[in-house]
């Protein structure tokens, strides 16, 4: 009891700062990130070998601290320093500034401009260290499938596990046609076509890759969904079994050994041009009324078919969609590593897309932004942990489960003020518009 | 011509005979009632003829076409609706999703237009939207149009179903027991809702009551089903007084 009357107080000015935290425009984060990025970059290394800590510390310090515990104070001081002061000044410097100029802008070019600021930033901020533009290309990657597995369990609730299986097809299928297209390599002879086109050819390969995949999935949804249940989850655990086979058995392209010599096509900007593509058209296909019947079909399906919705196209193009962009992500796996081989796409890949997905929270594109980003800081942090560290994330995980059963974000979205405001104002002159008539 | 015409129809579940030989007629613009004991086979009617069943014998013709063993969506597209006896809202929807989703069979944009938000798909769902938001209007529900349904009071959850019916524009309206948990009162509004929406729409009713005042006062024809076979079939008056009737619902005189 009196915990709680004394927490009060004090939870309340936690929630008033949290707001005007929230008052402060998008735009004045990405400002203050972008004088972050730049102070790590002229003064970074400088700092850290002053600091003892050797290199810039890749993600915030965070492993270095498990390893070394005596380095905490060097590390907040270089976290405090290089990204808490420029974002904490540049918050309360521009929030006015920023605020005045968003006004002017439409909702269109609003998100085209932050999207074009967040593509510098991440690809500046990554370029400082190679072990960071692994990571952040991998954290891409795993958005792109978490979020096309979520249209399936998360939009249509349904419980399919062959992501893994989806991304070996995609994976396989674009090095063999880039190896064979692009690359002097022992087994395809010499390039097909001229090597310079090969980063050209490779968003028309990764869309053939895409769609090979979602063929190859329809083997698995014509049957499966005839029911509901757990036939998909079994089916697609069957799937995943046979592809790993399948590759391992292919002689030709390494069998077990695996495949390598991907021409190195899939930098920082091709990748995060097709995770926000991908993100984008599924956005699209969740919140249209063709896309949006998957939540009928969840919620009620005998009431979706009566309402006249075709329910069997609506799982099919739900699953193939699903299959499409896992074929994509295994596509950029592939050409990001250059190499892969059965064993990258077993079920445990499925496992960790699908912790990713339950943490970040079913129905919210939100969910399968942040699920990924949080599973993957917590793996490379706990990086030092080594083989425990599969055992201390499955305990977050279960309590993450336990205290938000349905995800972090499940079911709800990141509201961005900016965005939020102009939707009220269309909704309002809709209204007045109807009230006028 | 008749709306609904059906022949002979007879459904077996395994070794249970739920509808036995059962023919009937709609005419345009009747409120058509079904009533019988539990378990008498009314919802299983009302399933054969939306096509979630195959009827093991007999026809079902609507507005001239045979569509027995149709499937339901294609059903529902002929102009077919319904009502469920236990809500089958989308529960994680809000009101006005509900409904919306309910045009999916008029939706004419494909999936390009769904992925790529094509400005086709985007004046087609803002057409649907306003739409949407009138029927609300006429059944005056548009204040819980933003709210998930799951968490709206009953009677406005029935509404919304009913709303969410009407939006695939049928001809034929079955209401599976519409005053299922009801008050009287509630019960007497509904009726008048009924006739509303009728007229409104330009409506056929077929219902499945249980009580009987409320089919009594509301159906011009009124037929009576007793373990899948038709005891008894005529105007309110004379159902009323069937002794078959009073026998199914009632139990028998026994002499001691």
């Amino acid at each position: 009891m009196s915990i709680s009357v004394s927490s009060t107080p004090f939870r309340r000015s936690l929630r008033s700062k949290l707001q005007a935290l929230r008052d402060v425009p998008v735009g004045s984060w990405f400002l203050g990130a972008a004088l972050a990025v730049l102070l790590e970059w002229y003064i970074g290394p400088a700092l850290a070998y002053a600091l003892g800590l050797g290199q810039i510390p890749a993600i915030f310090g965070l492993s270095l601290i498990l390893k070394k515990p005596w380095l905490i104070p060097s590390v907040l001081l270089y976290l405090v320093l290089i990204y808490g002061l420029p974002l904490a000044v540049m918050a309360r410097l521009s929030a006015g500034l920023i605020r005045r100029l968003e006004a002017r802008l439409s909702t269109g070019v609003y998100v085209g401009l932050h999207l074009v600021l967040l593509f510098f930033l991440l690809w500046a901020w990554s370029s400082a260290d190679d072990y960071r533009l692994l990571v952040i290309r991998l954290l891409a990657i795993n958005i792109l499938a978490t979020m096309s597995l979520n249209i399936v369990n998360g939009w249509m609730g349904e419980f399919s596990v062959s992501v893994a299986g989806f991304m070996a097809v995609g994976a396989y299928v674009s090095s063999v046609l880039m190896v064979w297209g692009f690359v002097n390599d022992d087994v395809f002879g010499p390039p097909v076509f001229p090597p310079q086109l090969a980063p050209m050819a490779f968003p028309i390969v990764l869309v053939i890759a895409g769609a090979v995949t979602a063929f190859s999935a329809l083997a698995v949804a014509i049957p499966s969904f005839r029911t509901r249940g757990d036939y998909l989850a079994i089916i697609t655990l069957a799937y995943v079994f046979i592809v790993r086979s399948f590759f391992e058995n292919m002689e030709f392209i390494g069998g077990p050994r695996g495949f390598m010599n991907q021409p190195e096509v899939a930098g920082f900007p091709m990748v995060f041009f097709w995770t926000v593509f991908g993100i984008w058209v599924m956005r699209n296909y969740v919140t249209s009324i063709l896309g949006k019947a998957t939540n009928a079909v969840r919620d009620n399906e005998s009431a979706a078919e009566m309402m006249t919705i075709n329910t069997r196209a609506v799982k099919i193009t739900a699953f193939l969609t699903h299959a499409f962009w896992a074929g994509v992500a295994g596509g950029l796996y592939a050409h990001v590593i250059g190499y892969i081989n059965p064993a990258t796409f077993d079920i445990r890949r499925s496992a960790e897309i699908l912790g990713m997905l339950y943490l970040g929270g079913l129905n919210s594109i939100t969910g399968s932004l942040l699920g990924p980003v949080l599973f993957m800081f917590l793996s490379e942090v706990l990086r030092p942990f080594q083989l425990l560290k599969w055992l201390v994330i499955p305990v977050i995980l279960i309590y993450a489960m336990i205290r938000r059963p349905r995800g972090l974000m499940g079911f709800q979205e990141l509201r961005i003020p900016f965005l939020e405001r102009r939707r009220i104002a269309r909704e309002e002159e809709k209204l007045h518009g109807a009230a006028g008539d | 011509m008749a709306l609904l015409e059906i022949e002979g129809l007879t459904h077996w579940f395994g070794g249970l005979r739920a509808v036995y030989n059962f023919h009937t007629r709609i005419e345009p613009g009747e409120i058509r009632g079904l009533i019988g004991p539990n378990g008498a086979g009314k919802t299983t009617i009302f399933n054969l003829v939306t096509g979630y069943y195959r009827p093991t014998e007999g026809r079902i013709v609507f507005l001239g076409r045979d569509i027995t063993g149709k499937r339901p969506n294609e059903i529902g597209k002929l102009g077919i609706s319904r009502t469920f006896q236990n809500l089958r809202l989308w529960t994680h929807l809000t009101a006005l999703e509900n409904i919306m989703l309910a045009y999916y069979g008029q939706i004419r944009y494909g999936l390009i237009g769904a992925f790529f938000n094509t400005r086709r798909r985007q004046e087609e769902e803002a057409r649907i939207e306003v739409e949407a938001m009138d029927l609300m209007r006429m059944l005056e529900i548009e204040t819980y149009a933003h709210r998930v349904v799951s968490g709206l009071p009953y009677g406005i959850q029935r509404k919304v179903e009913i709303a969410r019916a009407l939006a695939t524009k049928p001809k034929l309206l079955l209401l599976d027991e519409p005053t299922a948990g009801m008050s009287p009162a509630e019960m007497l509004e509904t009726m008048e809702f009924i006739q509303f929406v009728r007229e409104r729409f330009n409506l056929t009713i077929w219902l499945i009551e249980h009580r009987m005042k409320f089919v009594m006062n509301l159906c011009n024809w009124i037929q009576v089903l007793n373990f899948g076979e038709v005891i008894a079939e005529g105007p309110p008056d004379v159902i009323r007084d069937h002794p078959d009737v009073v026998r199914a619902y009632l139990g028998e005189m026994v002499e001691i």
